[in-house]
């Protein structure tokens, strides 16, 4: 099979780069190739952040490219904006319905753009979900990523049970129950 | 151990691999990419003995003192940190090793979070020490292994490169044992470990005789390798952009470089024969490319590839299969620069430098982000340290008064990494001037690591912490001051009267980094009601914060981290203290 490439965009300290490990161990359980790629340091502090998961027989390069995308979730609306165009035509972009301002629409040196997600849907398959409110219903507003990643999950080809295992090895123990019921939320969203 | 396979980060890989290669000493400062191998490294700490020094130098003495006395040892940094590494590194590469010694250094091409982009290539090659580039986290851990069989073989130090699309991305690896390697007996032997001028003189014709006996080995060494297929096009290429020809030129013939210096001539002249257009495909400088052309071999390199940034596979399709690659334009977004975290307590204090109207001598850290609107306060960034010494350069060019509209800022780990011996050079050389010390109790950017000053070790034993103010007054400061930083009615007092003095005076802002607490933290709320829209609690630039359509103020609850500085600033009551049961 050709390599499938999914990527994650969000704002640093969203959860990134704890999505890519569980989507790395879901790959790993498939029997497939994989390879992750992310981004440390200073760029990560409160900037735009993309991580690539790349998984098929045999996966070369670490990085997803421009127009080569299966799946993009996107944590935030305007990174999904920023990196849609890393999609295929027929890609699915899975995003969290919610806005955080960046500084330079904070202090008014730039305008976030209005209407998003409508102009994204006239060019590809958009699954908007509003995580973030899901996720405070379920008492922990930080588990929106796992309810995100249950949507994206439905494009992807591993059963349930594979994703609850995944899970509980990946995330802190103490999270396990929350994460998994996220996922679940997101799943059958 | 059964063969188990895994995935690692591309350090994590080498931290494995110096593991199953007996490695006993690591020594590192952090620096992005190369900070986690000494983070995975601890795991082993039964084994493996590693430890954050204060600095790059420090650390490749560290690796060098433990190579002489018999065991395999290794230093990691990123490319800047070579820099300060250089001094000891030039002559190590004249004494040679012991026990095996890997340098390991982390380039980043496409500058994610460095101040220059910088081809460790080049360094080695003046430095004339061998180099080795592997291209994914399993020849990651496979060829920390082999690097030491190198060292020890050849009598030379390895640097064992890696960039940042290395360093960060994740592949599957085969886990296997720790090899017990022997320690080598000490022999003493002053000719080839005191580098005094007779003895370096014979050293340096004994390391021209060595470099010259692994390059002829090179030609049939296992870490270079020829892929033949379609001759039309043959590349010459290494580390990660191995990946992305693989990647764009499935069909051509590839000679991949796991030893990048010296280069294996024949080989490559083999190689070049053997097929009609070769390429050249390596980030950064032309350090291939130019000794294969030296040969008088033709190829084709930067004419058609940048000397700038990361490649990709889009980019070698382009260049090379001239391929017209139906992309989208990217949307128009506004961007979304790093910033400093809601709650980080540098906020607080350049807001108060900003209200002052000081400028900054700044440094590298966190910090450095203090020089993005809206707080645009650091006026200049160069190397770790540089923010004393270059305000001490400034006030000897302008005098006492200019430096009163300056200050140095730095932060606790940069200062004990170079920044002390800058302001032992100000107290020296009769400086005026006032120096800021972050001290946010880590080593934020790079992910809070420990270092001299926090009282515990990289393997996570508690020990001797440093009392940096106690350093700064044995140094010769008189005037050394500790504010908190979210106080900043005291802060702006304090910062006043010390800039004022015609002295050296430090001022340590000593506040933990919000990060560092797991401790469930308060938030605040605007009361709209009471908001009088005029922007002060927004001057700070808290993420956390912004403005509703009528004007008033926000907080975002998933991002306040409870620092109190936007109450602090509101002279209206208009943000309170979230009540416990009420979040």
């Amino acid at each position: 099979m050709a390599a499938k490439n999914i990527m994650i965009v969000g704002v640093g300290g969203q959860g990134t780069l704890l999505t890519s490990r569980i989507l790395g161990g879901i790959a790993l359980q498939g029997g497939y190739d994989v390879k992750l790629s992310e981004v440390h340091g200073m760029a990560q502090r409160g900037g735009s952040v993309v991580t690539f998961v790349r998984y098929g027989e045999d996966v070369a390069e670490p990085i997803v490219e421009e127009g080569q995308a299966d799946v993009l979730i996107a944590f935030e609306r305007l990174e999904a904006l920023r990196y849609a165009h890393f999609l295929k035509p027929d890609g699915a972009l899975v995003v969290n319905d919610w806005r955080i301002d960046p500084m330079p629409v904070v202090i008014g040196a730039a305008e976030y753009p209005e209407g998003i997600l409508e102009g994204l849907e006239k060019e590809y398959k958009v699954y908007a979900v509003n995580a973030t409110e899901e996720a405070k219903k379920l008492g922990n507003s930080r588990t929106f990523n796992l309810i995100v990643l249950g949507v994206a999950a439905q494009h992807m080809d591993f059963t349930k049970e594979q994703w609850y295992e995944v899970i509980e090895r990946t995330v802190p123990p103490k999270t396990v129950e929350i994460n998994k019921k996220a996922f679940d939320v997101g799943y059958t969203l | 151990m059964s063969e188990r396979r895994v995935i690692m980060l591309g350090n994590e890989a080498i931290a494995r691999g110096a593991y199953e290669a007996g490695v006993k000493v690591s020594a590192a400062y952090p620096g992005t990419p190369s900070t986690e191998i000494s983070e995975y490294l601890v795991q082993y700490k039964e084994d493996v003995y590693a430890e954050w020094s204060p600095n790059e130098k420090v650390a490749t003495e560290v690796a060098i003192g433990a190579s002489v006395s018999g065991v395999r040892s290794m230093a990691c940094m990123k490319h800047v940190g070579l820099n300060v590494a250089s001094d000891p590194l030039y002559t190590v590469s004249y004494m040679g090793v012991n026990g095996g010694m890997m340098v390991v250094v982390a380039d980043d091409p496409g500058l994610y979070s460095s101040q220059n982009e910088q081809d460790t290539r080049m360094v080695a090659r003046a430095a004339q020490v061998p180099v080795i580039e592997p291209s994914d986290s399993a020849e990651a851990k496979d060829f920390v292994k082999r690097a030491f069989e190198i060292s020890e073989q050849f009598d030379r130090p390895v640097i064992f490169r890696t960039t940042t699309r290395l360093a960060h991305s994740q592949g599957l690896v085969t886990l296997k044992d720790r090899e017990e390697i022997e320690d080598k007996p000490y022999v003493k032997n002053i000719q080839k470990t005191v580098m005094m001028p007779g003895n370096a003189k014979i050293r340096h014709v004994e390391i021209e005789k060595r470099n010259k006996e692994l390059a002829e080995a090179a030609n049939t060494l296992d870490l270079n390798r020829i892929e033949m297929k379609d001759t039309k096009i043959g590349v010459i290429t290494s580390g990660i952009p191995y990946q992305y020809v693989k990647e764009a030129l499935p069909n051509a013939s590839v000679l991949k470089l796991g030893l990048v210096n010296p280069l294996p001539r024949k080989l490559i002249e083999e190689f070049a024969s053997k097929v009609e257009t070769l390429y050249i495909v390596e980030e950064l400088d032309p350090v291939i490319e130019e000794q294969v052309r030296s040969w008088g071999i033709k190829a084709i390199g930067k004419e058609i590839f940048t000397v700038q940034g990361e490649y990709s596979a889009n980019m070698i399709r382009k260049a090379i299969l001239k391929e017209e690659l139906q992309i989208k334009e990217p949307a128009k977004a506004p961007g979304r620069p790093p910033i400093l975290c809601p709650g980080c307590p540098h906020r607080s204090v350049y807001y108060v430098l900003k209200k002052l109207g000081l400028h900054a001598a700044g440094d590298i850290g966190c910090y450095t982000l203090g020089a993005v609107a809206p707080l645009s306060v650091v006026d200049t960034t160069i190397c770790m340290g540089a923010s004393i010494s270059s305000l001490h350069g400034m006030e000897k060019a302008k005098g006492k008064e200019y430096i009163k509209n300056w200050v140095a800022v730095i932060g606790d780990s940069t200062f004990l990494h170079t920044g002390v011996n800058s302001l032992m050079n100000m107290m020296y050389n009769k400086a005026t001037g006032t120096v800021l010390i972050l001290d946010n109790s880590t080593t934020g950017m790079t992910g809070h690591q420990d270092h001299a000053a926090t009282g515990k070790t990289l393997q996570g034993d508690p020990t001797w912490a440093i009392d940096i103010p106690a350093l700064c007054r044995a140094i010769g400061v008189k005037n050394v001051v500790e504010v908190n930083a979210f106080d900043i009615e005291l802060l702006e007092k304090t910062v006043k009267e010390e800039v004022a003095k015609d002295e050296v005076s430090v001022i340590i802002t000593k506040t933990p980094c919000v990060l560092l607490s797991k401790a469930k933290k308060p938030l605040y709320r605007a009361i709209p009601d009471k908001c009088k829209k005029c922007g002060m609690c927004m001057k700070p630039g808290c993420p956390a914060m912004t403005k509703a359509a009528d004007g008033t103020i926000r907080i975002d609850d998933t991002m306040c981290t409870g620092c109190g500085l936007c109450d602090s600033l509101c002279k209206f009551g208009a943000i309170e203290l979230v009540k416990e049961g009420d979040r």
